[in-house]
């Protein structure tokens, strides 16, 4: 285990197979209330399936994930009510519904209509584009404006750890800093945990607080983002340069 | 590419939405002009039977993105419970094959037929709610050939090929709706009510639910929405509309057998759904209307021998179902693509 007693969240020793596929092995890892945590590392490193299997949405073999404490078990549906959400990567959004919409869908099951308005109110002044263009069809927006969306759709749900994946993805590089800008005003702001994981190394880093770097579904580095870029372990995972039994034994 | 499904595809969509509808009814007003209040009376009846069952359809297949064809099967047993409960015991003894005739009147076996169909659907949704997609639509062509042969074998209940006959129209008290226009108007109160149903649900929150469903089912899991429950919501009102349907069908025939539950019948009610367009109520109640004008107005064809007309209107309906799928998948009005 590698964060300290105070996590919030921790993964000890998760494991999930995919049949043969052994997409995490071993993980653990962990996150204190209010920090900005990234995971990276290459193409099929494991990273999303953290958290998925945070969110209940992979096959976990072993381990356990416990949050506040309490091991985590409940279902899928019923996560986000312990003030865990998730933005899936790919943004997801319903296009078929209006933007106002699309946010009331990360509170529908609230049954207090004036908390839902003040998550509404909330969200449109953290994203202004959303407000301005409350009554459109998501279909009609951009790839980032969508991003922002997926982005305020995750708050509507008031979480205290936000799970983004790969928040970044398919954006042009003009769009991308404006997303990691909003993801450090939530942080900050909003003093949300965060658990980002992605694959634009450069941004993420400025953003937060610590990193995982996975390889072949295991931790095979933790520790500050300037830790991290004073070592060759992106370049060396990238390369396919690591031996993560040698780095685990190596602390 | 001709320059037509090309023009087509370039107008604006509420200019293709207003040209189908104003279509479809001035063909709807003109047919009725030309045969007489008579026919217009039995017309209008056959569509509100059919826009139920549409309407009722398309809150599964377009709303909800659950491309259901055993549809066919809760119309059945609607139909059946209405005409076991309410067929005339008097005539039991003339049948070949009897059954328990109770012979209740028609506004006491109707909730029993919706309420039958709602709980056979609850059974059957839990364990459909296991599929999606193409698996889905596989099992509920297997329930639709299973409500068949259930109708089909059930003998003892159902009597077979030999059908359930005397099935009596509603009555309100000692003013029983034996008339054609009565029961037309009935009908579309009972249309109306469906409609209303439907409006309500998909301007709800849970009908945006539905349409998330629709789009990404496992983005909206992870909002806090047991996605089963939904779907499982859905499947059953859906049901007991169909049911409904099939109550007023069997009263209005007054017989019934089961070459009216046939799968054939539920590939119609589809291509109803479809030519309508997807998630929408007025699409529906189009689609109803254009095919009962297709399906009655074949039959006065100077040049079809009257032996095929039967055969002829499922070679036109496939043809026209092929012609939207090229250039208008969306249907007259639809929000979707199939």
């Amino acid at each position: 285990m590698t964060a300290s007693n105070d996590a919030t969240l921790e993964l000890t020793d998760i494991a999930v197979h995919y049949g043969a596929v052994r997409a995490l092995d071993g993980v653990s890892l962990g996150i204190r209330r209010g920090e900005a945590v990234a995971v990276m590392g290459p193409n099929g490193a494991g990273k999303s399936t953290v958290l998925k299997a945070i969110m209940g949405l992979a096959p976990v073999v072993a381990g356990a994930v416990y949050w506040r404490g309490q091991r985590l078990e409940a279902a899928t549906h019923d996560i986000v009510k312990e003030g865990i959400c998730f933005v899936p990567q790919g943004r997801r959004v319903f296009t078929h519904l209006t933007i106002e919409e699309n946010l009331e869908m990360g509170c529908l099951y609230l049954g207090d209509d004036t908390e839902k308005q003040r998550r509404l109110d909330s969200v449109m002044e953290l994203f202004p584009i959303l407000h301005d263009k409350r009554r459109d069809m998501a279909s009609q927006m951009s790839g980032g404006q969508q991003q922002m969306l997926a982005l305020g759709r995750g708050l509507m749900g008031a979480p205290d750890l936000l799970l983004l994946d790969e928040p970044t993805l398919g954006l042009a590089p003009i769009v991308v800093g404006e997303v990691f800008e909003k993801v450090r005003e939530i942080s900050e702001r909003l003093n949300t945990t965060i658990m980002v994981v992605e694959h634009n190394i450069k941004g993420v880093l400025d953003i937060v607080d610590r990193g995982y770097v996975l390889d072949k579904g295991r931790v095979v580095h933790e520790g500050t983002p300037q830790s991290i870029r004073d070592t060759d372990i992106l370049t060396d995972v990238f390369l396919g340069r690591v031996n993560p039994e040698r780095e685990e034994a190596a602390g | 590419m001709s320059v037509i499904p090309q023009a087509l595809r370039e107008r604006p969509r509420a200019d293709i939405e207003r040209v189908a509808t104003v279509f479809v009814l001035g063909w709807a007003v003109a047919f009725m002009l030309w045969q007489g209040t008579g026919f217009t009376v039995t017309l209008m009846t056959v569509f509100a039977i059919w826009a139920i069952l549409a309407v009722s359809l398309n809150l599964v297949v377009g709303f909800t993105g659950l491309l259901s064809v055993g549809h066919i099967g809760f119309f059945g047993i609607g139909a059946y419970t209405m005409a076991i409960l309410a067929s005339d015991a008097s005539y039991d003894q003339l049948r070949t094959e009897a059954i328990p005739t109770p012979g209740w009147p028609f506004f006491a076996a109707l909730p029993i037929a919706v309420a039958l169909t709602a709980l056979v659907a609850i059974g059957v949704g839990i364990v459909f709610n296991r599929f999606r997609d193409d698996i889905f639509v596989l099992v509920s062509f297997g329930f639709a050939i299973i409500a068949f042969s259930f109708f089909l074998n059930l003998r003892e209940i159902t009597r077979g090929a030999f059908g359930i006959h005397e099935i009596p129209r509603p009555a309100f008290g000692g003013w029983v709706l034996d008339g054609e226009v009565e029961f037309l108007v009935f009908a579309l109160v009972c249309l109306g009510l469906v409609v209303l149903l439907c409006w309500l649900i998909v301007t709800s929150s849970f009908g945006r639910v539905l349409t998330a469903i629709r789009e990404d089912e496992e983005a909206i899991a992870v909002f806090g929405y047991q996605v089963t429950h939904f779907k499982l919501a859905v499947w059953v009102l859906s049901a007991m509309m169909a049911g409904l349907a099939g109550a007023l069908f069997a009263s209005w025939t007054s017989f019934i057998d089961p070459n009216s539950f046939i799968l054939l019948e539920s590939m119609l009610l589809i291509a109803i759904v479809i030519l309508g367009g997807l998630a929408t109520i007025w699409g529906s109640l189009l689609g109803a209307m254009a095919f009962v004008l297709l399906e009655e107005g074949m039959r006065f064809l100077p040049f079809l021998p009257a032996e095929f007309v039967g055969q002829a209107r499922q070679v036109v309906l496939g043809v026209l179902l092929v012609l939207l799928m090229l250039f208008r998948p969306q249907g007259l009005v639809g929000r979707y693509r199939l």
